[in-house]
C-alpha cells in the first residue's frame, strides 16, 4: 500500500513536474557559468542553459535587447551598478507577488535598490558585495600602529599615510577611491547618491566637499600613485606591497589569494573603512525581462537560485556573498581565514551587510558618477577648486538630466 | 500542309515567346540578384542607421526604455550639443591630437617611402611590408601593448627615461625633468594628447609610407634621369621631380587622414582605461558621444552629436578641397 502510494507520487510528480518544463536560458558573467553548472540539475524541471558575455559585453548586449524587445535570456543577471537605470526602465517584470514574502530574509539596503520608484520589486538580489578596508598587516605592526588607532577617523587613516610615506610606502593605490568611498558611504536615509527625493542634486552639498577634500589631502601629500584598479600596475601593487591599505568589496579576497598576489598570504587582513563606515563594492541581481516567454518558470530559477542551500553553494563554488543573510549562521562564516591570517572575516562581511545604508536609485545616477569622475579627475590632477569643479558639475546635471 | 505547319507553330511560338521574355528578364536581373546580399547587408546596417539616426537626433529616447518610449524633442539635442562646453572640449582635443599624430605621419612617410624606392625592389618589398604590418594589427591589441609600455612604475618608456637621466653622458639632458620621473604618460593631462598620437601615428605611418611607395612607382625613371643629367642632386630630384607628382597621392593620403583622426576612438579609449585617466584632454569626441549614447543612454543627444561631429568633418574636408582639390586631383 505504501509503496504503492510512493509510486503514485512520484509518478503524479513527474506529471507535473514534466508538466510545467521549459527551457530557461540565463544571461549573465562569469563567474556564474560555473554556479550554474555546477547547481542546474537540482533543478530537474526545467531544462537550464547559460548564455555567458564577458560583465561590460554582457550588459552592453541586454541594453540592446531591451531597446529592441528581442534577444534577452529569460531570467537576466544585472550588476548593481547598472541596476539604478534597469529598474525604472519598464523592461522587467514586476516580481512583488513572488518576493514580497520572502524579501525579509535578504539584506535589506540591496533589496530596496532592486525597487523601482513606483515601489515595485523589478530585480532581486543574488550576492553582495560588503565593502571593507584590506590592510598590510606587517607595516602597522613594524612602525607600531594599532588597527583601531588608525581607523579611528579619516583624518587619522591620513596621518597614518604620512608615516607611510616617510617609509616609501603608499597609504593607498589611487586617492580617487577614497572620494568615492566617502561621498557614497555618507548618504542620509532616503536620499540618493546624487539627488535628494525630488530629484535635486546634492553634488555641492558638504559630503561630496569633505569627499574631494580627503582625496586630495591624500593626494598633494604624495600618498598614493595615480595606480588604476584592474590594471599591472595595481596587481603588481599588491604583489609588490608599495601600497599598505586598499578598499574594495569582499570578493577581492577570492582573486588576491588566486591569482594577484598568492605569496603575499597571512599579510592582509580586512577592517572596517576609517570611522566606522559601512561601505558595499559590488553585487548583483537577477531579473526577468518582459520579453520572457514563460515568467513563472523564470521565477522558479530566481528562486532556486537565492534559496538559502544556493546561495551557500554559490558562496562555495565562486565566493559569491550571499544576499540570503540566513546563510550567515552557516558553520562556514566562522572559519578562520588563512589568507588573512587566520582572521574570521566572514563574520565581519556579515556584520557589514546588516548595516549598510540602502540608497535610492535616481534617474541621472549615471551621469552624475561620470561628471563626479571628471570633476575628482581636474581636483586631484590639474588643482581646480573643489568647490568650482562641483558647482560645475551641479550646472552640467540640471542641462543634461532630463 | 502549310495550314498545318501554321497552325502548330502557333502555340509554340507563344511559350517561345515567353521563354525569351523570361531568358530577357533573367540576363537583366541575375547580376542583381548576386548583388543582392551586399544590397541587403549595405541597407540594413550602412544606409538604414543614417536615416535611422536623422529621426533619433530628433528624439529624447532611452535604449533602455525600449522603442516606444521615444520622445520627440525638435532641435533640442542640437541645442544641447552645440552649447555643451565638454563637446567642445573633446572636439579640440580630437583635432590637436589629429595634428599632432597626422602631420608627422605624413612628414615621415614621405621621405621613408622614397628612401625605400632608392634601397631598390627587393629590400623595398620586405621592409614596406615591415612598416606595414602595423597597420593591419588590431588596433587594441597595440593599444593595450603601448598602455604597458607607458605605465608609470614598470613601463619601457619610464624604464629608458630613468635610466638616461641617471648615466652620465644624458644626465645633464633630462635634469629638467628628473624631478618628476617616472612620467604618468597616460594619467596625465598634460601627456595624454602626445601619448595617444605618438601610438596612432606609429599605427599608420606604414600606410601612408605604402600610398607613397605606389605613387612614386608610378612616376617615369626617365624624369630622374633628366634631372640627373641637368645636375639635380639627390635632395633637388626629391623636391623637384617627385614631390610635384606625388601631389595625388599626398592629396588622397591626407584626405584619409582628416577624416580617420577626427573619428578616432580606439587608441585614446584603451590608454585611458574606458575614460579612467585623463578625461580632461585624452577624450575624443568619439569617445564622448560613446560615453553619451551608452553610459548615459542618451541616445537622442549622441545622435545628435554625430551629426554635428559629421559637419565638422564635412567643413575640414570642404577647406581642404578648396584649398588643395584641383591640384591635389591632378587637375590644372
Amino acid at each position: 500500500m505504501k509503496a504503492h502510494l510512493k509510486a503514485g507520487i512520484t509518478a503524479l510528480s513527474l506529471i507535473t513536474a514534466t508538466a510545467f518544463a521549459a527551457d530557461i536560458r540565463i544571461d549573465g558573467f562569469p563567474d556564474y557559468d560555473t554556479q550554474i553548472n555546477a547547481i542546474k540539475d537540482g533543478l530537474s524541471q526545467h531544462n537550464v542553459t547559460m548564455l555567458k558575455n564577458n560583465h561590460g559585453d554582457h550588459h552592453n548586449k541586454l541594453k540592446t535587447n531591451l531597446a529592441t524587445g528581442t534577444g534577452a535570456g529569460d531570467v537576466v543577471l544585472i550588476d548593481v551598478g547598472f541596476v539604478g537605470s534597469f529598474v525604472n526602465a519598464g523592461g522587467f517584470v514586476d516580481l512583488t507577488k513572488f518576493y514580497k514574502d520572502m524579501a525579509g530574509d535578504y539584506a535589506s539596503y540591496a533589496v530596496a535598490a532592486g525597487k523601482g520608484n513606483d515601489g515595485a520589486q523589478y530585480a532581486v538580489p543574488v550576492d553582495l558585495g560588503p565593502g571593507v578596508m584590506y590592510y598590510r598587516r606587517d607595516y602597522m605592526e613594524d612602525m607600531g600602529f594599532d588597527l583601531d588607532e588608525v581607523m579611528t577617523d579619516w583624518d587619522t587613516y591620513i596621518d597614518y599615510g604620512r608615516k607611510l610615506k616617510e617609509k616609501g610606502i603608499l597609504l593607498i593605490g589611487d586617492a580617487g577611491a577614497l572620494a568615492n568611498a566617502y561621498y557614497r558611504f555618507n548618504t542620509k536615509e532616503g536620499e540618493g547618491l546624487y539627488f535628494d527625493a525630488d530629484g535635486k542634486s546634492l553634488v555641492t552639498s558638504e559630503r561630496f566637499v569633505r569627499a574631494f577634500e580627503i582625496a586630495k589631502e591624500v593626494r598633494d601629500g604624495g600618498m598614493d600613485g595615480q595606480i588604476s584598479e584592474w590594471t599591472e600596475d595595481w596587481y603588481s601593487g599588491f604583489r609588490d606591497g608599495k601600497f599598505a591599505t586598499q578598499m574594495s568589496g569582499a570578493w577581492l579576497l577570492g582573486h588576491l589569494k588566486n591569482w594577484i598576489a598568492p605569496d603575499t598570504a597571512g599579510l592582509w587582513g580586512v577592517s572596517n573603512l576609517p570611522a566606522g563606515t559601512y561601505g558595499s563594492w559590488g553585487g548583483s541581481y537577477l531579473a526577468i525581462p518582459k520579453q520572457a516567454k514563460n515568467p513563472e518558470a523564470s521565477w522558479d530559477l530566481i528562486e532556486y537560485m537565492i534559496s538559502e542551500d544556493i546561495q551557500l553553494a554559490g558562496f562555495k563554488n565562486i565566493a559569491a556573498f550571499p544576499a540570503h543573510t540566513g546563510t550567515y549562521n552557516d558553520a562556514s562564516f566562522e572559519e578562520p581565514i588563512e589568507f588573512l591570517r587566520g582572521q574570521k572575516a566572514r563574520m565581519l562581511f556579515a556584520e557589514i551587510v546588516d548595516n549598510v545604508a540602502p540608497v535610492t536609485p535616481m534617474k541621472g545616477d549615471l551621469i552624475a558618477e561620470d561628471l563626479i569622475n571628471q570633476a575628482l579627475e581636474k581636483v586631484l590632477n590639474d588643482g581646480e577648486d573643489i568647490k568650482k569643479a562641483l558647482n560645475d558639475v551641479e550646472k552640467q546635471l540640471k542641462r543634461r538630466v532630463r | 500542309m502549310n495550314s498545318e505547319t501554321v497552325i502548330s507553330q502557333a502555340p509554340v511560338s507563344a511559350p517561345a515567346q515567353k521563354a525569351e521574355q523570361r531568358n530577357h528578364f533573367k540576363e537583366k536581373f541575375t547580376p542583381y540578384g548576386f548583388l543582392m546580399p551586399y544590397f541587403i547587408i549595405y541597407g540594413v546596417f550602412g544606409i538604414f542607421p543614417v536615416f535611422f539616426m536623422i529621426y533619433l537626433s530628433f528624439h529624447l529616447w532611452n535604449p533602455v526604455e525600449g522603442l516606444g518610449s521615444m520622445e520627440f524633442v525638435g532641435l533640442e539635442n542640437y541645442v544641447l550639443g552645440l552649447t555643451d562646453p565638454t563637446l567642445w572640449q573633446t572636439m579640440w582635443n580630437t583635432l590637436v591630437m589629429a595634428i599632432l599624430s597626422g602631420v608627422p605621419q605624413h612628414l615621415f612617410a614621405l621621405p621613408l617611402a622614397y628612401f625605400l624606392v632608392m634601397l631598390g625592389s627587393r629590400a623595398r618589398h620586405w621592409l614596406t611590408t615591415a612598416y606595414f604590418l602595423p597597420y593591419i594589427t588590431s588596433t587594441v591589441a597595440v593599444s593595450m601593448i603601448f598602455y604597458v609600455m607607458y605605465s608609470k612604475d614598470s613601463g619601457i618608456f619610464n624604464a629608458v627615461l630613468l635610466y638616461l637621466s641617471e648615466a652620465p653622458l644624458t644626465a645633464w639632458i633630462l635634469s629638467g625633468i628628473k624631478e618628476s620621473l617616472p612620467l604618468g604618460w597616460v594619467q596625465e593631462n598634460s601627456l595624454i594628447r602626445y601619448s595617444v598620437s605618438f601610438v596612432v601615428w606609429w599605427k599608420y605611418v606604414g600606410f601612408n609610407t605604402v600610398i607613397y611607395t605606389a605613387g612614386l612607382a608610378t612616376i617615369s625613371q626617365d624624369l630622374y634621369e633628366a634631372a640627373k643629367i641637368d645636375g639635380a642632386n639627390n635632395w633637388q630630384r626629391f623636391r623637384h621631380v617627385s614631390l610635384p607628382l606625388l601631389q595625388p597621392f599626398i592629396f588622397f593620403g591626407v584626405t584619409l587622414t582628416i577624416i580617420g583622426n577626427m573619428n578616432l576612438f580606439d587608441e585614446p579609449f584603451v590608454l585611458t582605461v574606458g575614460g579612467q585617466f585623463a578625461q580632461t584632454n585624452g577624450k575624443t569626441i568619439s569617445n564622448y558621444l560613446y560615453q553619451v549614447a551608452w553610459q548615459w543612454l542618451d541616445m537622442g543627444s549622441a545622435a545628435a552629436i554625430s551629426w554635428i561631429l559629421f559637419v565638422v568633418i564635412g567643413i575640414f574636408t570642404a577647406i581642404y578641397f578648396y584649398l588643395f582639390g584641383r591640384k591635389g586631383l591632378g587637375g590644372e
